[in-house]
């Protein structure tokens, strides 16, 4: 268990340095991909199957993509001459270690918060559907709401930007 | 004997793993399952390519292979040597470990699929309570291999193509996704198994196969489809179109990687035609009550080449959609028409056993698809075709 798990922290965070390293927009793109694979094999390694599938459903196979299309269609690939390090890397810097700070706390205290149970629960996907569309239908129906809405104005932004070239 | 011969390859398992020590047996089992599947699926593959590139010679009326041993049959095994020799050709600006790393990847991740596909009685890799969504997730991850095949050629078609197929392969993957989710509300499991038993059962000598309900059969039609499209096959091999990009994304390999990205094509199609089995025509189960003394693993693979026969008829008789049409296609009849198949599904769920189901769901589904068809028609004004050009 905890080789398979210092293997995969690895390759998730090395994922995620490359991201932030890489001189290539794509190529930190796909490093991120990695990242987001090194995450969904956490999940299944916890056996959150549910939880590990739908990340490489959704993060792989739409938000990746979706990274590599916007850089594609806007700044293309080409390295920057002037490096890709921001000249306000220190206060990113600062801010990505306060959060990093906060989350740590707040896991590291979650332990006495939550009551510890004996065995480890065996949660089912069936499980997980009924409870979605059980006591959590609501919230569903207004996330489905609220990016249908999202999908509609999307549309309508594309629609009116045609109709002015035209 | 008839027990025998259906569970023959879990007998021959259990039997080779016997010899092992108790501690090595489990990964044993495991390793021997994964052997069959690299070498079961990869040798159907070579087969097909033989079967599409004759059954194509005979729908355009000439002959196909013939050189290579009897009746040309021993032609992959050329084309495999032929291969594995070529100069692998790697451009000199190509992205050198994308470039690498794209046909793996695909091929990978296309393998991992069959992992979950209940290809006979007891013959499923991993039985997995969320085997739809493993498949589904491990069909998504291929966009990626596609993409990065296309952008580190550095080379415009190739890039094209890429763009082209992942904006396919998404559109179409909605539809995918959601013509299967009619299937597990009725089922009421993500398990392939499940799935599956859930179809194994008789009324007389007729099976109870999704296929053979009103929403099945919709739903068939839309995941056959979507399924098309999502492989790339013609009348959707738009990314690949050799009159206007060459051979789309793969433009640029050679040699042993071209391969690989030809083997991943084809597993594709294998393995998203097993999951339509699955889905809609009953997996590994007889077609009729009494034919049940075959083994359950030839009913499997005679669906799965049947579905392959399909798909190469329709490459041979229908002629390439145009982007805007296959876009059209997808966003405006497809998806409309898988969404009230959901609904219908509902219907049908909540009406209970009887006549009236069966009469109101097909009455919506056609209406539907005559209303639909209608409107769509009503701006094309079809008429006698002309021509601006020639006379």
């Amino acid at each position: 268990m905890t080789v398979v798990f210092y293997l995969i922290a690895a390759i998730t965070v090395a994922g995620g340095l490359a991201a932030v390293l890489l001189k290539n927009l794509v190529h930190c793109a796909l490093a991120v991909t990695i990242a987001f694979g090194g995450i969904a094999l956490l999940f299944l390694s916890l056996d959150a199957q549910f939880a590990g599938f739908v990340q490489i459903l959704v993060y792989i196979g739409a938000v990746a993509i979706l990274i590599v299309f916007a850089i594609l269609l806007t700044r293309g690939s080409d390295v920057p001459k002037d490096g890709v390090f921001s000249p306000t890397w220190l206060t990113g810097v600062a801010i990505a270690s306060a959060v990093f700070a906060v989350m740590g706390w707040a896991v590291i205290n979650s332990v006495n918060a939550i009551p510890q149970l004996a065995a480890v629960p065996h949660v089912t996907v069936h499980d997980i559907g009924v409870a979605l569309v059980g006591s959590y239908v609501l919230p569903l129906e207004i996330v489905a709401l609220l990016l249908t809405a999202a999908t509609v104005g999307a549309v309508i932004v594309a629609m009116h930007e045609k109709g002015g070239a035209e | 004997m008839i027990d025998k011969a259906d569970q023959i390859f879990v007998l021959l398992q259990h039997w080779l793993v016997s010899f092992l020590p108790l501690a090595l047996q489990q990964p044993a089992a495991v390793l021997l399952g994964v052997i069959g599947i690299v070498c079961v699926f990869p040798a159907i593959f070579a087969l097909t390519t033989v079967f599409e590139r004759k059954g194509l010679g005979r729908i355009q009326n000439r002959l196909g292979p013939n050189r290579v041993g009897p009746f040309g049959f021993m032609q992959p095994i050329a084309d495999a040597i032929k291969s594995l020799t070529k100069e692998d050709v790697v451009p000199s600006t190509a992205n050198g470990p994308v470039h690498f790393l794209a046909p793996v990847g695909l091929v990978v991740a296309v393998f991992m699929g069959f992992a979950v596909l209940p290809v006979g009685r007891n013959m499923v890799l991993v039985d997995m309570d969320a085997g739809l969504l493993f498949f589904f997730a491990m069909g998504a991850s291929t966009e990626v291999s596609v993409f990065m095949a296309g952008w580190s050629s550095r080379n415009k078609y190739s890039l094209l193509g890429a763009m082209r197929a992942v904006a396919q392969m998404i559109s179409y993957e909605v539809v995918l996704l959601l013509s299967s989710v009619a299937v597990v509300m009725i089922t009421g499991s993500l398990s392939l198994t499940k799935i599956v038993e859930a179809q194994n059962q008789y009324t007389g000598i007729f099976p109870h196969w999704y296929i053979f309900t009103p929403w099945g059969l919709a739903g068939f039609v839309m995941y056959a489809i979507a399924a098309t499209a999502e492989t790339n096959r013609s009348p959707f091999d738009l990314p690949e179109g050799e009159s206007e990009l060459v051979a789309g994304y793969h433009t640029e390999y050679s040699g042993f990687k071209f391969a690989l990205f030809f083997l991943g094509e084809y597993l594709a199609m294998l393995s998203i035609s097993g999951l339509g089995t699955t889905l809609f025509l009953g997996g590994w189960s007889a077609p009729l009550s009494f034919l049940t003394f075959m083994p359950s693993w030839f009913w499997f693979f005679s669906k799965l080449m049947m579905s392959i026969f399909v798909f190469i008829w329709m490459r041979g008789t229908l002629p390439r959609l145009r982007q805007d049409q296959l876009m059209n296609f997808a966003w405006k009849f497809v998806l409309p028409f898988t969404l009230l198949d959901l609904f219908v599904t509902a219907l049908w769920r909540f009406m209970g056993e009887g006549l009236l189901r069966w009469i109101v769901c097909s009455a919506i589904l056609l209406a539907a698809y005559i209303i639909m068809g209608r409107v769509a028609m009503v701006r094309k004004h079809f008429g006698p075709r002309s021509y601006r050009y020639a006379e």
